[in-house]
């Protein structure tokens, strides 16, 4: 706790000309903590290196790579969440490795090898738990965010044994929210009367669900399908929740591309009044009004996208493609879903992540070995940083956000 | 979904793709090492030990023929994930990606 106290001093011994014109008294700067040594974290953020089981630490202000973690497994396909204080970064590995890393000592705290393949995680509302989504052995499993140790293993049982398990977000009120992908199901589990989840099942999700969203409001969950054309709807302030099809029949009847990229709802937008979300099989946006979920409109793309995110005002939205049209970016102007821009970042341009307030766009370019920067007025490149096949960007914003 | 594996023992059985993965030449068989890992990698696992998709490592694939591996990776799975890589891969590049999938843990 000591950081963030010594980080407000030093601010306020900055504006020490202001305090004493106005009388009063200046404030002393903790002894032995260097001015050097203090800094906050809130703009700071992690890369993933896929390929190297590493993350670097990033410093948006700075446009650097500030450090580097490694010894974190196997960090394809990895994700991350932030401990409310924005100091931990807790990372999923596609190795069923869960470890949360210090950024402000550029070190690994803990690490605990908790399944043997994995998709992703959230941690609770109260910052207390963390919770993996896992293929094999499929189910959630939760743990103490301090320590990792197991508070609770949520085996995915359906009739045909263990489903493998997709679009785990937290929910507000201690609870867990995911999908069943073999049972087609979404089970909450709610943390708020201890350590032992009370279970809500619920079924008639649709085929093979893939991913899903929760609002940002944390009222919504929004399931993908992968097997079906539409999507599935659950709003949480019901009890329990009644599934409700949107989009149902969005390809009508037509047969899909291949899919060489499964999209991805993490960053399914919320623009303004409307929803963007990526089609499946389709070079499609399709877009969602927010209140009702009915179709109002669709944007043709570059290739298929597998991230559609919202600039975080939802002026606009940025899209990016399966393979092998993955070296492009577009963005849209939500109001009018014209495609306003396209970039070519390079091969294999991976993950978005917005500053907190969207003035820049950080994507990495896998094959490239690059972050690029670029400013979302002019769409001008500002910086780019090296790094090892990078794939996703996290910012620690993130931590105050339901969801992320 | 189907088991991956009987589709794959069924369709090795009745795939006749001519061998041409000798033609595959040092470059392109770098960037075919690197869409497996990585773009495979996306279901499969960057260590090819499943996700999404079912676990590719040699240990599992053993016993299957190079040839009906290739022609699951032109055709696909129908019903399940796994797409058709016919758009993008020559039956050569198919049929040498296989075999890198059936030596690679040797």
């Amino acid at each position: 706790m000591d950081r963030p106290i010594s980080a407000r001093r030093r601010r306020i011994v900055a504006g020490l000309g202001l305090g004493l014109a106005a009388g009063i008294a200046p404030i002393r700067i903790a002894e032995g903590a260097s001015e050097r040594s203090l800094r906050g974290t809130g703009d700071l953020g992690i890369v993933v290196e896929r390929a190297s089981g590493s993350v670097l630490i990033v410093d948006q202000s700075e446009y650097a790579a500030i450090g580097r973690v490694e010894g974190l497994g196997d960090l394809s396909h990895a994700s991350a969440v932030f401990s409310p204080d924005q100091r931990y970064a807790f990372i999923f590995g596609r190795d069923g490795g869960l470890s949360k890393i210090d950024i402000l000592a550029q070190n690994l705290a803990a690490r605990v090898q908790q399944a043997g393949n994995s998709i992703g995680g959230a941690i609770s509302d109260d910052g207390t738990l963390v919770a993996v989504s896992n293929y094999e052995p499929g189910g959630v499993r939760v743990f103490d965010a301090e320590t990792l140790v197991l508070i609770a293993d949520i085996p995915a049982e359906w009739p045909g044994g263990l489903s493998k398990t997709v679009g785990l977000v937290d929910a507000p009120g201690r609870r867990f929210v995911f999908s069943l992908w073999d049972a087609g199901e979404t089970w909450i589990a709610d943390f708020s009367q201890g350590e032992v989840p009370r279970m809500t099942r619920i079924s008639g999700i649709g085929a093979n669900p893939y991913d899903a969203l929760i609002t940002g409001d944390g009222r919504r969950y929004i399931a993908g399908l992968f097997g079906e054309d539409g999507l599935t709807a659950l709003d949480l302030w019901q009890n329990p929740p009644t599934p409700r099809k949107i989009l149902a029949g969005y390809g009508r009847g037509e047969e899909k591309l291949p899919v060489y990229k499964m999209p991805h709802l993490e960053g399914w937008a919320l623009a303004g009044d409307r929803f963007a979300l990526p089609a499946i099989g389709r070079h499609e946006i399709l877009w969602v009004d927010a209140a009702s979920l009915s179709e109002i409109g669709r944007t043709a793309t570059h290739g298929q996208p597998v991230f559609a995110v919202a600039r975080p005002d939802g002026r606009q939205v940025w899209v990016n493609f399966a393979h092998p049209l993955n070296d492009t970016l577009q963005v849209i102007d939500s109001p009018s879903g014209e495609i306003v821009a396209t970039l070519t970042p390079g091969p294999a341009t991976l993950h978005m992540e917005f500053t907190p307030r969207g003035h820049e766009l950080w994507v990495s370019v896998r094959d490239a070995g690059r972050i690029d920067i670029y400013d979302t007025a002019t769409f001008a490149k500002k910086a780019e940083i090296a790094a090892q096949d990078p794939s996703g960007i996290f910012f620690t914003a993130r931590a105050h956000r339901i969801g992320l | 979904m189907p088991d991956w594996c009987a589709s794959a023992v069924l369709i090795a059985v009745l795939a006749a793709v001519p061998a041409l993965a000798g033609e595959i030449g040092p470059a392109r068989a770098a960037e075919l090492e690197r869409l497996v890992r990585h773009d495979c990698g996306s279901c499969h696992g960057m260590t090819l030990k499943g996700g999404l998709g079912s676990d590719l490592t040699a240990e599992r694939l053993d016993g299957l023929e190079p040839d009906g591996l290739a022609e699951i990776i032109l055709d696909g799975v129908p019903g399940t994930a796994m797409p058709p890589w016919r758009p993008l891969l020559s039956e050569g590049e198919a049929l040498w990606i296989a075999q890198y999938l059936l030596g690679a843990a040797e």
